[in-house]
């Protein structure tokens, strides 16, 4: 039927025109940045702040070209730390969150710690996980873990619970065992669910990243871009903390919509068709 | 359109493709009291199968005897869905259930289909498949790996299921949709798409809860007589519920009419016409007329609990 048919003229047209529409789909962010880039220019170059309080962006971003290799290298371990944190917290979360499905006897007895998990202030721990691992990644992969499961498991444990039980009793009636009902059935249900909990875990990783680098000592000339403002902090030299805190900014923005691709990936079917009022 | 699923060239081996539960008599009992005994096995072994047919020593597919069954509602009061359905339906035939909205048939269908336990009464039947009335296809899987769901359930792999499903696309007026996703479809290939799915599961009692009422007036009427064709050709012992008399009886053996909730059934009628059949054919109208009134009487005394039967 017309899903089949050739598409109409205009529409082969406008692919021709598809790079450029992405391009001009990123301006509104683009000209607010830029606006609020501004104000914060005129804001700081009027004599408000000292540049140790707030420098102005044009300062930061000298920092930034001057100071390109040192971030590159702590990005580099800050991203590594984000990236695998953020996959183990996929991976524990999904894997409990269809445990918590299967057995109301876990529900009953993870979900209220899982909840009271995220009220442990990581600075409180951080010396004990440093007594346990050391000076490596393995700490602060435990505190982004930590901070980043909780989303998913919830955004997951809701997916499975939303599968409509007509479909189970179809299921059932179709000969399918438990096993291959949560197979053919749930898990594919609760993908996209999933994926919303893990746009929130990436999003809560990187500040994440910056908390595991705070509470857990590290050693080494390149110790993650959180290590590197809270040192520059102390130093004074406020222009390169907020220079890597833009960095951090951009690689959150960057490993969102990356993660929004894999999505399209993952479960095109979930991808909303939305009704759209002229 | 040619029907003769199953044993169209592609599919050399018919039993295969039915499946071994073909025109089968897995016949499962439930007996009374949800609390009482677990269930029986459904998914019998092949010999098991054989052995319940033979100690069935029945040519029905389903036995309905003086079912009753209440449920919970959300608030928690209590709705008697059924009280005392008898209902019987011999193999290869075709039964269809009317009645208003509310009246318990799909309860009915779901007590058929082992879904739920009855709290009296007993009900005996065949392996039983549930079309629902939505066709509720998966929308992650393409249109023949829906249609073939039951095969993967059943062990096939992947490949070998689609083979098998997509073998029988042509004959439902399908081809060339197989990869399409289901909301790519038309409500009308929806339901094709949803209907295979139910005979692939091979078993030997289909029970179709409402399958045309989701569609548009053409579409159901072609959908109707490609059913009544489909049956023609391939006998199938189907329970099949509506709220439309008309459709109950161009397509059905004996039309079943329940009275509003407690449902219970206060006519039952033949249907000894040749098909194809007409809604436009005297003959039908007649009978829907009968059916009207009995639909009107069980209505009046759907209330006063004991005089259901007294209609039979």
């Amino acid at each position: 039927m017309s899903s089949r048919e050739t598409p109409p003229k205009h529409a082969r047209k406008a692919y021709r025109f598809a790079f450029a529409h992405r391009l001009a789909r990123g301006l509104p962010a683009a000209l607010l940045a830029l606006a609020l880039l501004g104000a914060w220019e005129a804001y700081v170059d009027l004599g408000s702040v000292s540049s140790i309080v707030l420098p102005a962006p044009h300062e930061v971003a000298a920092e930034a070209w001057s100071n390109a290799g040192l971030l590159a290298a702590n990005l580099e371990l800050t991203a590594q730390e984000v990236g695998l944190g953020v996959l183990l917290a996929l991976v524990l979360g999904f894997v409990l969150g269809v445990l918590i499905h299967l057995s109301p006897l876990l529900r009953r007895a993870v979900y209220p710690l899982a909840v009271g998990s995220q009220a442990v202030p990581v600075a409180l721990i951080g010396v004990l996980l440093v007594f346990w691992w050391g000076f490596g990644v393995l700490p602060k992969l435990f505190v982004i873990v930590l901070i980043c499961f909780f989303p998913v498991v919830v955004t997951t444990v809701d997916g499975l619970a939303a599968v409509d039980p007509d479909q189970l009793k179809l299921l059932r009636t179709l000969g399918a065992s438990r096993w291959q009902a949560l197979r053919f059935g749930e898990l594919p249900a609760a993908i996209p669910a999933a994926l919303s909990g893990a746009r929130i875990a990436l999003a809560v990783g990187v500040i994440g990243a910056y908390i595991a680098e705070t509470s857990t000592a590290t050693s080494g000339p390149y110790a993650g871009l959180g290590h590197q403002i809270n040192a520059d902090i102390n130093a004074l030299q406020t222009p390169r903390a907020y220079a890597a805190a833009a960095v951090l900014f951009v690689f959150a923005i960057a490993c969102f919509y990356t993660l929004a691709l894999a999505e399209r990936v993952l479960a095109p079917w979930a991808q909303k068709q939305r009704g759209e009022f002229p | 359109m040619a029907f003769d699923w199953g044993l169209t060239p592609a599919n050399a081996d018919p039993s295969n493709l039915w499946g071994n539960a073909r025109g089968g008599s897995a016949v499962q009992t439930q007996t009374q009291s949800r609390e009482g005994q677990a269930p029986p096995a459904r998914g019998l072994s092949q010999a098991a199968a054989a052995k319940w047919a033979g100690d069935a020593q029945s040519d029905h597919a389903v036995r309905l005897d003086a079912v009753s069954h209440a449920y919970e509602d959300r608030r928690g009061s209590v709705i008697q869905a059924l009280a005392g359905v008898s209902l019987h339906a011999p193999r290869g035939s075709v039964l269809a259930v009317v009645g208003p909205s509310g009246c318990g048939k799909t309860t009915l269908l779901e007590l058929i289909c082992g879904l739920q336990q009855p709290d009296a009464g007993t009900v005996e039947c065949d392996q039983a498949v549930l079309m629902p009335q939505r066709d509720l296809l998966l929308p992650w899987l393409s249109a023949v790996d829906n249609a073939a769901l039951a095969l993967r359930i059943a062990g096939d792999s992947r490949a070998r299921a689609r083979t098998r499903g997509a073998a029988l696309f042509e004959e439902l007026g399908l081809s060339g949709f197989e990869r399409a996703r289901p909301r790519e479809l038309s409500g009308g290939m929806r339901q094709r798409v949803a209907f295979l799915r139910t005979l692939l599961s091979g078993k030997p009692l289909l029970c179709l809860d409402e399958p045309l009422s989701a569609l548009d007036a053409i579409t159901r009427q072609e959908m109707q007589e490609w059913l009544t064709g489909a049956l023609l050709r391939e006998p199938r012992t189907v329970m099949i519920v509506t709220h439309d008399v008309e459709e109950a009886i161009v397509l059905a053996d004996r039309v079943a009419v329940l009275s509003p909730r407690p449902g219970r059934v206060v006519a039952e009628l033949t249907v000894g016409l040749p098909r194809p059949r007409k809604r436009t054919d005297p003959e039908v109208l007649a009978l829907r007329e009968q059916a009207m009134r009995a639909l009107q009487m069980g209505a009046s005394v759907g209330d006063s609990p004991s005089s259901g039967d007294s209609l039979r």
